[in-house]
């Protein structure tokens, strides 16, 4: 938080006075708070012209949708953040699914586990590519996106996983935390720790100084690399993560899961606020941006007449407008 | 033995400051013709005029998707909404052909334009980064024309139209012709003219080439179009061929294919340069490697395994091209 104020005020007055207006603090704000203000908007509107929005199992029904698509956004707003672009999240969401669903016979513990260690390892080899060879991150997860989702279909012979449904393993999709189901809580979680580790440690700090100037950071002795390999294996992790509790969710590993998903997450990140030429943003945007990206869904489902076409071209266009007034803001901030 | 290991070692990296340029600007040719050798040894019936004329039938719409998005990547730009404006252009086809295949044409081609001048007004005047705006046009265009088409596919049966996908004039496959009319009107454009040198200037350093007076963002703009412009023929020849228009699956990710063609065909991410041969080499490459699955019955996924160790091998050996 600190660092993404510290760092738009920076940008907002470039020839270099002190402290900001009162009208540039509240075009920042918006900037950065606009997600969480269109989001209460629009959970006001669809309370009152629908009846059951506001229920418990409808909005549990969203927050299980989003859970899986919240575990990938912390990680990409990480990797966005620091400057890059992971857009091999969903062929590592479908690996992480069929990993889970292969294990799940041996030990439920390795169903787990093992999704998060490969996807993880292939995270950090993208890393290793983009971080030490200074391979452009866009390319490399591209090859990531096709190669991945290749593996996974291989790997599942292009049919889905069955798991059976008496497994332990099930629990982390279908179980009951407080009350919530188990995908839920882990998003919750993750999105709270990443907030904690973004707003409040030294690799966070990292994180927002590599966005801001790579050159910068590098003089200032910051572990560029080391920092930005841990983006992209966090982010595999994660999403070979939610690959396992979608797949434990279903009772079955689809490799073909997640399909456009890296799409999606970057929607949700800049919906939320973070800058895509990265040193700017929060976990608390990129988790609005989910929810709404969710909620849309959910009302579209509900409105019935409109089919998932017109859900896609919603997407789209509330995704330019989104930018268009952060663009907008942005450049009032400036002028 | 540690002398002759130097001397091995001085040699190798002798040999690779010479082949290492050359690897970068050539690879794709290498690696085409080993698929080419591999092929004739491996795969029958390979060498004949019918399989010549499916592989560059099949390779037309990315063909025309990569050449547009050469050029904006050469402005250092990405266009994701190319599959998504073939499926809008397509869709335009059977809805217009009530006016004729003039009107149905022209239409089709100007939803193309249009569709690439939001792109391009979102980039050069929004200021908005380019994989964002085209990202936008990628998820919201595709509904579009599922919408006007109400999801379903719809049959095309003007011969004027389908001739485009199917004819053969003089022996030679249309969507060829199409193709090799679009890959010289896009070189003339790069080498002859001085909107090619805007684009590689662009690309280089934008506010260099602002600084010198270059219409930097009128240049922009004509790019994304003309990339939606050429989204808009490969959309035409897709339904020609399929004698239909099919909006679910028309150009689905074939953006990931024309990327992949450019920047194996030597094109930098970082902009300043555009290698049309090396994208056309490109296109054909990837082409040729799922025809080489195809053909000996390999699996399709490990193609997509090997399309990946391909980009990453050909952006390794460019690597730190973008900085010179």
């Amino acid at each position: 938080m600190a660092t993404g104020q510290a760092r738009t005020s920076e940008k907002g007055t470039p020839a270099g006075e002190g402290g900001l207006s009162r009208r540039e603090q509240f075009f920042a704000l918006l900037q950065r708070r606009g997600a969480i203000v269109v989001l209460l908007i629009v959970v006001a509107v669809a309370s009152v012209r629908f009846d059951s929005f506001l229920t418990a199992r409808n909005l549990e029904n969203v927050a299980l949708q989003s859970a899986f698509l919240g575990l990938i956004v912390v990680g990409a707003t990480f990797v966005i953040i620091s400057g890059g672009i992971d857009l091999s999240v969903g062929s590592l969401l479908a690996l992480g699914g069929v990993l889970a669903a292969l294990m799940v016979p041996v030990s439920w513990v390795l169903a787990v586990l093992v999704p998060v260690a490969v996807c993880g390892l292939i995270g950090c080899g993208q890393g290793l590519l983009i971080a030490k060879a200074r391979m452009a991150p866009f390319i490399v997860t591209l090859a990531g996106l096709l190669g991945i989702r290749g593996l996974a279909l291989a790997l599942a012979g292009e049919q889905p996983i069955g798991i059976e449904n008496d497994s332990p393993f099930v629990w982390f999709g279908q179980g009951q935390i407080f009350g919530l189901t188990t995908p839920i809580v882990f998003m919750i979680v993750a999105f709270a720790l990443g907030a904690l580790v973004l707003t409040r440690t030294r690799y966070g700090q990292a994180i927002f100084a590599i966005g801001g100037s790579e050159e910068s950071a590098r003089l200032m002795g910051i572990p560029v690399e080391r920092t930005k390999i841990v983006a992209y294996t966090t982010s595999g992790a994660l999403s070979g993560f939610a690959g396992a509790l979608l797949a434990a969710s279903l009772a079955a590993g689809q490799p073909v899961a997640g399909a456009g998903w890296e799409l999606d997450a970057i929607s949700a990140v800049v919906v939320g606020g973070t800058l895509l030429t990265g040193g700017a943003g929060t976990l608390s945007g990129s988790f609005a941006g989910v929810l709404l990206l969710g909620i849309l869904q959910n009302l579209i489902n509900q409105l019935g007449t409109l089919g998932s076409y017109t859900q896609q071209l919603v997407s789209g266009v509330f995704l330019i407008s989104v930018v268009l007034v952060q663009a907008y803001l942005t450049r009032k901030q400036r002028s | 033995m540690l002398m002759s290991g130097r001397a091995t070692g001085a040699e190798r990296s002798f040999d690779w400051a010479t082949i290492g340029p050359w690897l970068r600007d050539r690879g794709v040719y290498v690696a085409f013709g080993v698929m080419l050798v591999f092929n004739l040894v491996f795969t029958e019936n390979f060498a004949s005029v019918i399989t010549l004329y499916n592989l560059l039938i099949q390779v037309t719409p990315v063909l025309l998707c990569s050449l547009g998005l050469a050029l904006v990547i050469g402005t250092e730009g990405i266009d994701l909404s190319v599959g998504s404006i073939m499926a809008l252009s397509s869709a335009a086809v059977p809805l217009y052909l009530g006016y004729g295949w003039p009107a149905a044409l022209a239409i089709a081609l100007l939803v193309g334009a249009f569709a690439g001048a939001i792109n391009g007004s979102l980039v050069a005047f929004a200021g908005i980064q380019p994989i964002i705006a085209t990202l936008a046009l990628l998820v919201a265009g595709r509904g579009l024309a599922q919408i006007f088409t109400s999801g379903q596919l719809l049959t095309v049966s003007d011969p004027v139209v389908l001739a485009l996908g199917q004819a053969r004039p003089f022996g030679i496959p249309a969507p060829v012709i199409v193709a090799a009319v679009a890959v010289l009107v896009v070189a003339f454009l790069m080498k002859r003219t001085t909107f090619g040198r805007y684009v590689v200037a662009i690309g280089g350093n934008r506010s260099a080439s602002y600084l010198s007076g270059h219409p930097v963002r009128r240049t922009l703009l004509a790019v994304y179009i003309i990339s939606g412009l050429l989204a808009a023929v490969a959309g035409i020849v897709a339904t020609a061929r399929l004698s239909a228009s099919d909006p679910s699956n028309i150009g689905v990710l074939i953006e990931l294919s024309a990327i992949t063609a450019v920047v194996v065909g030597g094109t930098p991410l970082s902009g300043g340069r555009v290698r049309l041969a090396g994208t056309v080499m490109g296109a054909l490459l990837m082409q040729l490697i799922l025809t080489t699955f195809i053909s000996n019955n390999l699996p399709f996924t490990l193609a997509q395994v090997l399309t990946a160790g391909i980009i990453l091998v050909a952006v390794y050996v460019q690597r730190g091209r973008g900085a010179a």
